[in-house]
């Protein structure tokens, strides 16, 4: 009682003052405030936009910690110190505290760097422009850990945050406004800037960077990596699906993505349209590209045949597919905003982002991309949506005057 | 012969604190007041002044714009005082009561013979005018032009409000005279709908077209009606009223008399024994509230119904178009992490750790606290849920906010009113005031567009 008094005095002490902004949004974590509704609706919903954003960070809970136990897994394997998982999705090779432990240090840092510049970044501006703090870095500063290499160094990764946070949200006025998705936008800027570091075959397992060169080298190629290079994939369809296979942080495990999209979608927090959708998209393209393989119109020696001929529905679990469309390609504000748009928006974003990945091994990371390109799309997409509703109702008018 | 509408998509807000349905007569008011406000967009010109002698029925004020359109006294007495507000604008004129009441004479006319001029003249005269509400705008109908269409909804499906078989209950004569009466200024139909499984007593007039609704809220509202009737489009007016107003109209018609008292129920989880009460348009409410019971120090005395009604003060005034007053506790408290621990006594769509999808027919006891702060918008789709026109909701919003007259007129702007935004801004997560910012659109389109 005593603490909900004091801070509600501190709160009045503080009202219409620069810093108002901080420290209300402080508080709003511990307590809703007391507000009360002013005018129109005398009655309000339960959920507001803190609620809404924990849903996701909730849903991407599991991820995090299977990244961390994938990050030491992974290190492990490519130090030769364990075997391969042999018993399922719940081996004991891959569930163990020494692997936690090497996740658990290398992704708690990325994790803590991502919302302290971030959200740094957004008190500034809502110090600075005199709104509330909103909730929209929340999930971003979850998603930019998850979707990054274990072992980027975080000067960089800071780096990144600010590009993004700032040119990509709020110098188009902040959480809401923005056109591009920012974490989407961080990981691009990453791959743009930096480009030898976050692809080759050594960021995606912890520490191999710093031991290039010595007698305990080792490597971890994305399995993306390796068909763009025309390799056979060294992992089963099944260790792919489970997510045993190096990768950014929070993207390997398909089965787990799957279960925060089904709570979403349960939810209603995201948009089942959208990720359907997206996973037809990609199954039309990747059916087309298996048709012409098959055909032979692509021989073998192509150098897009072994991404071209990988089977349609392993494309589904491979890189960051699963993870673009469920946490990434569902973002409100950079999705089409009409529910019919929904599906045309997510049915290019799957389509395109095959297409990116096959005909683009230097960057075999198309779904990044090609949401990328389509939240450019979506308000012209929006707009032809609305635009038929318009229609309607004009051709209503001229029926009546008719 | 009666059509069906069904609607879908909605929410049903249940409440604590249905008014049964009996009914008391409320004390007297001493005093009784018009407020301008409730005239959204009229700007008052005084007729009376303070220390005026008024009949009931006898003109107050008319509008600036048409001194034709009066509007009148609810009781007999004497005009107590004038509160103005800032650039002397008239906020609210006070009218203590007499004893005995006495009625201004407004001639009595057969409804069925008399031509449409008439009926207009003396809708006009006897104070009748302000309840023939109009759209586009949602304001007082411009008695100069003639509406393609006039829609009554005889289905209240708003939390806790008055029920209309029950309210109109024997005032078949008066309906009657009011239905033939509009019918007259129209060249349309009069739609009147009412609830499926009603037993109106707006059945069985003659000279409407009737509709039967069902389905959640807002299948009540009229605008959701006409947008399945007969929607408006560029350049064409409709008008609306309510029936507790068409019986008054009707009376008056029939007897020459202004008889402002309407049976009006009185909610909400915090009044002790939730009833109808019969009283007249600007009394105070004190005059029935307390009667009534009321088990909270900090409440929310609401004129009208939870989404759309206006707050009032203990000693404030019932608006000149509510039948329901509600009282519902204020919600001016901090709530320990409430923005993410699992939800079950408070209402949503979602079901991020809410819980009301588990069981549609309970009964929610809400407070007027917003759950959460003033944010951008940023969810898409979820008004869609809640919303039955055939509107994009957030991007009319939107227009509005930007102010393009061009894109709200596109988007459908002339179809909608505020009312109609209620159940978006319920269930708005950003917390915006939906309901004001298709209020001040409309306004602008009026002052831009006229």
């Amino acid at each position: 009682m005593a603490l909900k008094d004091k801070l509600h005095n501190l709160k009045e002490k503080y009202r219409g003052t620069k810093m108002a902004p901080l420290f209300n949004g402080f508080h709003t974590f511990l307590y809703t405030p007391n507000e009360t509704t002013h005018s129109g609706s005398h009655i309000r919903g339960a959920d507001d936009l803190k609620r809404t954003m924990n849903t996701v960070i909730m849903a991407l809970v599991p991820c995090l910690i299977f990244g961390m136990f994938n990050a030491g897994y992974q290190h492990h394997l490519a130090a030769g110190e364990i075997e391969r998982v042999s018993s399922g999705f719940f081996s004991a090779e891959f569930w163990n505290a020494a692997n936690f432990w090497i996740g658990f240090a290398k992704i708690l840092p990325l994790v803590f760097v991502s919302y302290v510049v971030g959200l740094g970044i957004e008190f500034l501006f809502a110090i600075k422009k005199g709104h509330e703090i909103e909730e929209g870095y929340l999930v971003t500063g979850m998603l930019v850990p998850l979707i990054v290499p274990v072992d980027i160094p975080l000067w960089m990764l800071s780096v990144a945050i600010i590009f993004g946070v700032v040119i990509g949200k709020e110098v188009f006025g902040g959480t809401g406004m923005n056109i591009l998705n920012p974490a989407l936008l961080i990981r691009a800027f990453l791959f743009f800037a930096y480009p030898t570091w976050m692809s080759g075959d050594k960021v995606w397992v912890a520490e191999a960077v710093e031991r290039t060169g010595t007698a305990d080298a080792m490597s971890g190629e994305t399995v993306l990596g390796a068909l763009a290079q025309g390799q056979e994939a060294a992992y089963s369809a099944l260790e792919m699906f489970y997510g045993f296979i190096p990768g950014s942080v929070g993207e390997t495990s398909t089965l787990l993505i799957i279960l925060g999209a089904l709570f979403l979608i349960f939810s209603k927090i995201g948009s089942w349209r959208v990720m359907l959708s997206s996973v037809i998209g990609a199954i039309v393209m990747g059916l087309i590209f298996n048709q012409i393989t098959a055909a032979g119109i692509i021989g073998e020696n192509s150098k897009f045949y072994a991404l071209m001929n990988t089977e349609f529905w392993q494309h589904l679990v491979l890189g960051g597919f699963a993870f673009g469309i469920v946490y990434m390609a569902t973002d409100p504000v950079t999705a089409s905003q009409t529910n019919k748009g929904k599906w045309i928006y997510g049915f290019l974003i799957g389509f395109i982002g095959i297409l990116i990945r096959v005909f683009n091994p230097a960057y075999p990371e198309g779904i990044m991309l090609s949401i990328l390109l389509m939240n450019v799309f979506a308000p012209t997409i929006d707009h032809y949506v609305v635009q038929g509703n318009v229609k309607r109702r004009m051709k209503r008018l001229k029926v009546k005057s008719a | 012969m009666s059509t069906d509408i069904r609607i879908k998509k909605g929410l049903d807000i249940k409440l604590k604190g249905e008014a049964a349905q009996v009914t008391t007569n409320a004390l007297a008011s001493n005093v009784y007041s018009l407020l301008p406000a409730d005239f959204h967009g009229i700007i008052p010109k005084l007729i009376a002044k303070a220390g005026t002698k008024v009949k009931a029925g006898e003109a107050i004020f008319h509008n600036k714009e048409n001194d034709q359109m009066v509007f009148v006294s609810p009781v007999s007495g004497e005009v107590l005082e004038i509160i103005r507000g800032e650039k002397r604008k008239i906020l609210a004129v006070k009218i203590t009561a007499d004893k005995d009441q006495s009625y201004f004479e407004n001639k009595a006319i057969d409804v069925k013979v008399v031509d449409a001029e008439t009926i207009k003249s003396i809708l006009l005269s006897s104070g009748c005018w302000p309840f023939i509400k109009q759209r586009p705008y949602d304001v007082i109908a411009n008695p100069n032009v003639a509406p393609k269409a006039i829609f009554v909804s005889a289905y209240s499906s708003a939390p806790l409000t008055a029920n209309y078989d029950y309210v109109l209950e024997g005032k078949e004569t008066e309906l009657q005279a009011a239905i033939t009466a509009l019918g007259k200024l129209t060249e349309g139909a009069v739609h009147v709908s009412v609830g499926a499984d009603s037993n109106s007593p707006l059945d069985g007039l003659d000279g409407i077209t009737l509709h039967k609704v069902s389905g959640p809220h807002p299948s009540g509202n009229v605008g959701t009606q006409i947008a399945q009737i007969d929607p408006v489009n560029k350049g064409e007016v409709v008008w609306t009223v309510t029936p507790q107003d068409l019986v008054i109209i009707g009376e008056t018609l029939l007897t020459g008399k202004f008889n402002a008292e309407r049976i009006i129920a009185v909610g909400g989880s915090i009044v002790k024994t939730p009833k109808y009460y019969r009283t007249i348009i600007g009394a105070e409410v004190s005059t029935f509230v307390y009667d009534a019971g009321v088990e909270s120090d900090e409440f929310r005395l609401i004129s009208g119904n939870v989404l759309t009604g206006r707050a009032i003060k203990p000693d404030g005034f019932l608006g000149y178009y509510d039948n329901t007053v509600t009282l519902i506790p204020e919600g001016n408290y901090y709530e320990l992490f409430g923005w993410n621990k699992p939800v079950f006594e408070k209402v949503s769509t979602t079901r991020a750790l809410t819980f009301s999808w588990l069981n549609k027919n309970k009964v929610y006891d809400l407070d007027t606290n917003t759950n959460g702060e003033h944010r951008a918008f940023v969810l898409t789709g979820n008004y869609e849920e809640v919303f039955p026109l055939d509107i994009y909701p957030l991007q009319l919003l939107k227009a509005c906010m930007y102010q393009d007259l061009d894109e709200m007129e596109a988007l459908g702007m002339y179809e909608v009113a505020p009312e109609d935004f209620a159940l978006t801004e319920f269930i708005c997560v950003s917390k915006q005031p939906h309901q004001d910012i298709i209020r001040k659109g409309l306004d602008l389109m009026i002052k831009e567009i006229g």
